[in-house]
């Protein structure tokens, strides 16, 4: 059950006592509802509604895609636009968090945080993520160019638009197209160092997007209760966990060969290539493992490390391409030299 | 039109914390608008006609 883009969700809403315009403007806009009527959020609440492990994420992966595009950018410049790329993802945290309410507060793994458990009201949150949209995107603009800023807006739209509010509770895909936000930080690194796009930060964007998948739905096997209590589409509950697996074990067998893609490009060196080839050959064997074992809490086991195991991948992957393209330790194999 | 209920301590600290929080953004703000006024223009910023 989802409604169209654009419209509201119409839940019943706790009577206002007060007409204060802000009260009211995010009652009327957020979809949450049973929230405590008084907030008084402090600035943790604030700082955890940008989701501070996905701003590590995308500084991290940001700085990646500006280190390996063989170009310089001034210290200063690059600092201030790696700060802003992760205000703009805080941003789309936000508004995501502010839209996602009502279904943070039926979710154990999200019910406690700031809105859901009262301490922000919805008004408070959408405002906060609507002025660090703008302002992210309109200093990284003045910093670097309008290309990367252009590039952070689609970001912050794509997530909090259209994965957020539409595909999230529409389709089974959800998690698929939507990867394409996490996966675009790279890319907008190497706009704000080259002004452009070359094929560095489109093969490391299509390695998050294609990596996203198996990420997301070792963790929905787990917790597919939680995403059908909530009403949300994931894989496991659309298709079954036996189909889930299987598209599990299809896309790592895609990731093992593209995450040494950067290898035969030039930008991936040797520490790279043993990285890509052990990480690659790793996910494929635990995606076969969860594949194999469909009973029990060896399952759930399985399929958490199997979740571990793909960050802790994706993480060695880009800190092989940091150092190497950072601290000077690229040594091209010898065969593509 | 105001909250006719008195803040608790609590509320009045967190408001306080809030306030002290927005202080450090806004000249945070200015620190990189002055730093990247120099880091755009370098020395030229002070090389112009009177």
């Amino acid at each position: 059950m989802t409604p169209p883009l654009g419209t509201s969700w119409d839940l019943p809403q706790p009577p206002e006592p007060e007409p204060v315009a802000m009260t009211s403007l995010s009652n009327s806009l957020s979809p949450a509802q049973g929230l405590a009527p008084a907030a008084n959020g402090d600035v943790a609440d604030f700082f955890a509604l940008l989701k501070p492990r996905v701003m590590a994420l995308v500084i991290f992966t940001a700085l990646v895609g500006m280190t390996v595009s063989h170009a310089s950018v001034n210290p200063v410049i690059g600092a201030i636009s790696l700060l802003m790329i992760a205000v703009g993802a805080g941003a789309s945290g936000c508004l995501n968090m502010w839209w996602d309410a009502d279904v943070d507060a039926v979710m154990t793994r999200t019910r406690t945080r700031p809105i859901p458990a009262g301490r922000i009201q919805p008004g408070e949150a959408l405002a906060f993520g609507l002025v660090l949209s703008v302002g992210s995107v309109l200093v990284l603009g003045l910093a670097a160019n309008w290309l990367a800023a252009g590039l952070l807006a689609f970001t912050i739209v794509f997530y909090a638009v259209i994965y957020s509010m539409w595909l999230k509770r529409a389709t089974a895909q959800n998690i698929v197209i939507g990867g394409a936000a996490g996966a675009l930080p790279p890319m907008i690194g190497q706009a704000v160092v080259t002004g452009g796009v070359g094929i560095e930060g489109l093969v490391l964007f299509l390695i998050i997007f294609i990596w996203t998948p198996p990420h997301f739905w070792a963790l929905a096997l787990v917790k597919s209760g939680e995403y059908a209590r909530a009403g949300i589409p994931m894989m496991p509950n659309v298709a079954g966990p036996d189909s889930t697996r299987r598209q599990i074990v299809a896309y790592s067998a895609l990731l093992a060969p593209l995450g040494l893609a950067p290898v035969f490009l030039g930008f991936g060196g040797q520490i790279y290539a043993v990285v890509a080839l052990l990480g690659g050959l790793g996910m494929l064997a635990l995606s076969l493992q969860v594949q194999r074992i469909r009973q029990g809490e060896t399952a759930n086991r399985t399929a958490m490390s199997l979740f571990a195991f793909s960050i802790l991948y994706l993480f060695l992957l880009f800190s092989a391409l940091l150092a190497e393209q950072g601290l000077g330790l690229f040594r091209p194999l010898p065969l593509i030299a | 039109m105001m909250d006719p209920r008195p803040l608790t301590p609590d509320e009045v600290r967190r408001r306080r914390k809030r306030s002290v929080a927005i202080a450090l953004v806004l000249a945070a703000l200015v620190a990189i608008f002055y730093a990247l006024t120099i880091a755009k223009l370098g020395p030229q910023v002070l090389n112009r006609p009177l």
